[in-house]
């Protein structure tokens, strides 16, 4: 199933290069000592040094918050419908915006525990959703 | 530098306000026509005249207050396009009071329209996002949230939905009767698009469009317009009508477009726009005798009532449940008919303040709250994002 993508920036080509390994990398600020997900520009996260680093996720995590959609949220996602968008907070800190799969929609709970899984994007590349853990 | 929390208190005066919707919810003229011609019914409505304005606010993409101004041919000294979504034109009532306070301008005008049910298609920020971006930069919600297929805005809401019953054990039944509630306003008002009796079964029978929100959970896609007009204490009083005063305002953001950036899902920035608004007007939530808060959906309301304090966090769905914001209840809310059943064109704040300062006029007609001389306006634009709170007053609360 395809994947309304559009576009990447350049600030978070190491994210989406390292998806060619189905490797889930977060973006650390030595500066601030922590995590940031979405990846900002380096002077954002790091002012004074401009220090940038790439940390490997455990890929695990909890659901924040979850929806179903009934109507597709884009073209691409028509096929799907309906299916789990969530919001999930990894163990390293950060949520991100993603799908929950390989699960009954009425399984899906606030709390539920989920790890990475990849989907194919083209080029080799790969979307971090969850499945249950 | 210390400063006076409540300094602006009482300082300005809505004395102008109008808006122009239809219940067929189309409006058969452009957006720059609506614009006009309600900036000139707000006048009307104050005495005054297009060449007594001398500060502009509105919305748009692209420099919007010079291009209105330049429509008009007027030449304001004071101009503000703040664009905060929905909760814009509480922010412009905000700076407005301001900037008549500092003598920088002395009668102004904030306008809205938008015309999304004629026109179809997405508007405000969410075109402007699609329409001009870099695909090698993109924005932040293209990259990271649209991908995974949220539906926005009501996804995002039914995020903050999610997680809220999961904490506190909100129902679609509690979410449900705010709908309902509203709607026994809309009966009252015969330009509102849905004036047709609705029950909390009809709610939540109703297509789920994005769980927990059903389709009467979510507000109407309608042309609209409004205008205010607000001046200076001292002007006010030698006008056409009864000044509504701005005895406070705050405005609070905490993330754009991103939802998943938001610090937690149940709070929004309304607890902070919210106690910063009624310190300055030295008032509670139980001196309050209207509320009119934006209901984009219906956990919308549900969120900014706890978070401006009328109930503890995680009580909405309890306080709400017995129907009090309806008509004869015990916190009249949303007395137009709301955004849920009056109109929505897509940032809707601008309806709150019209609907708010007819109230404290005594001009509400068959809907009139007994006596009302305090209310709130509070807007919240984006997805969650920007909140702004007016607490506006009679002469005798100042």
């Amino acid at each position: 199933m395809s994947r309304m993508m559009m576009g990447t920036s350049p600030h978070a080509e190491p994210f989406w290069k390292a998806t060619e390994e189905k490797k889930l990398m977060l973006q650390y600020s030595p500066e601030s000592e922590r995590y940031y997900h979405y990846p900002r520009e380096a002077v954002v996260i790091s002012p004074k040094t401009g220090a940038v680093e790439w940390r490997e996720s455990q890929g695990l995590g909890e659901v924040y918050a979850f929806s179903v959609m009934r109507k597709p949220g884009n073209p691409a996602m028509g096929a799907r419908v309906p299916y789990v968008v969530a919001i999930v907070q990894l163990t390293e800190g950060v949520r991100m915006m993603t799908n929950v799969v390989n699960c009954p929609l009425e399984d899906v709970k606030v709390g539920m525990k989920v790890k990475v899984s990849w989907e194919e994007l083209p080029k080799g590349r790969h979307f971090p959703v969850f499945e249950p853990a | 530098m210390a400063y006076d929390t409540r300094y602006l208190r009482g300082k300005a005066a809505i004395v102008g306000a109008a808006d122009e919707v239809s219940p067929t919810g189309e409006l058969h003229l452009t957006e720059r026509e609506l614009e006009v011609k309600v900036i000139h019914a707000a006048l009307e409505d104050a005495g005054l005249k297009l060449s007594d304005v001398d500060g502009l606010f509105c919305t748009g993409m692209m420099m919007p207050s010079l291009e209105l101004a330049e429509h008009l041919g007027i030449r304001p000294r004071y101009t503000d396009s703040t664009m905060t979504g929905g909760s814009s034109f509480e922010v412009h009532v905000e700076h407005a009071a301001a900037a008549i306070a500092l003598g920088l301008c002395e009668v102004a005008v904030s306008v809205y329209a938008q015309t999304p049910r004629s026109k179809g298609g997405l508007t405000g920020g969410m075109a402007a996002m699609m329409n001009a971006f870099d695909r090698k930069n993109p924005p932040p919600f293209l990259e990271w949230e649209m991908p995974a297929g949220l539906m926005l805005p009501a996804g995002a809401y039914a995020l903050a939905a999610s997680r809220h019953q999961h904490l506190y054990g909100t129902t679609s039944e509690q979410l449900a009767q705010i709908a309902v509630s509203t709607r026994k306003w809309a009966q009252m008002n015969p330009r509102a698009r849905y004036q047709e009796p609705m029950s909390i079964e009809d709610v939540l029978n109703s297509p789920l469009v994005c769980d927990p929100l059903h389709r009467y959970d979510c507000c109407l896609v309608t042309d609209g317009a409004g205008a205010v007009v607000i001046t200076s204490a001292e002007r006010a009083r030698h006008l056409k009508k009864k000044p509504v005063y701005v005895l406070g305002a705050g405005t609070h953001h905490d993330h754009a477009m991103m939802i998943s950036e938001m610090p937690e899902l149940t709070v929004t920035p309304g607890a902070v726009s919210a106690p910063k608004a009624f310190n300055m007007a030295g008032v509670t939530p139980k001196d309050i005798d209207l509320v009119m808060t934006y209901d984009s959906f219906t956990i919308t309301v549900l969120m900014s009532l706890e978070d401006m304090g009328f109930c503890p966090k995680g009580e909405g769905g309890r306080f709400v449940e017995d129907g009090k914001l309806g008509p004869g209840g015990a916190l009249p809310t949303n007395t137009n008919g709301g955004g849920l059943s009056y109109t929505h064109p897509g940032m809707y704040g601008m309806f709150l303040l019209v609907e708010a300062t007819k109230q404290l006029r005594g001009e509400g007609g068959p809907r009139q709250v007994p006596d009302a001389k305090l209310a709130v306006a509070h807007g919240v634009g984006g997805v969650l994002s920007a909140c702004s709170t007016v607490v506006l007053g009679t002469e005798e609360t100042l």
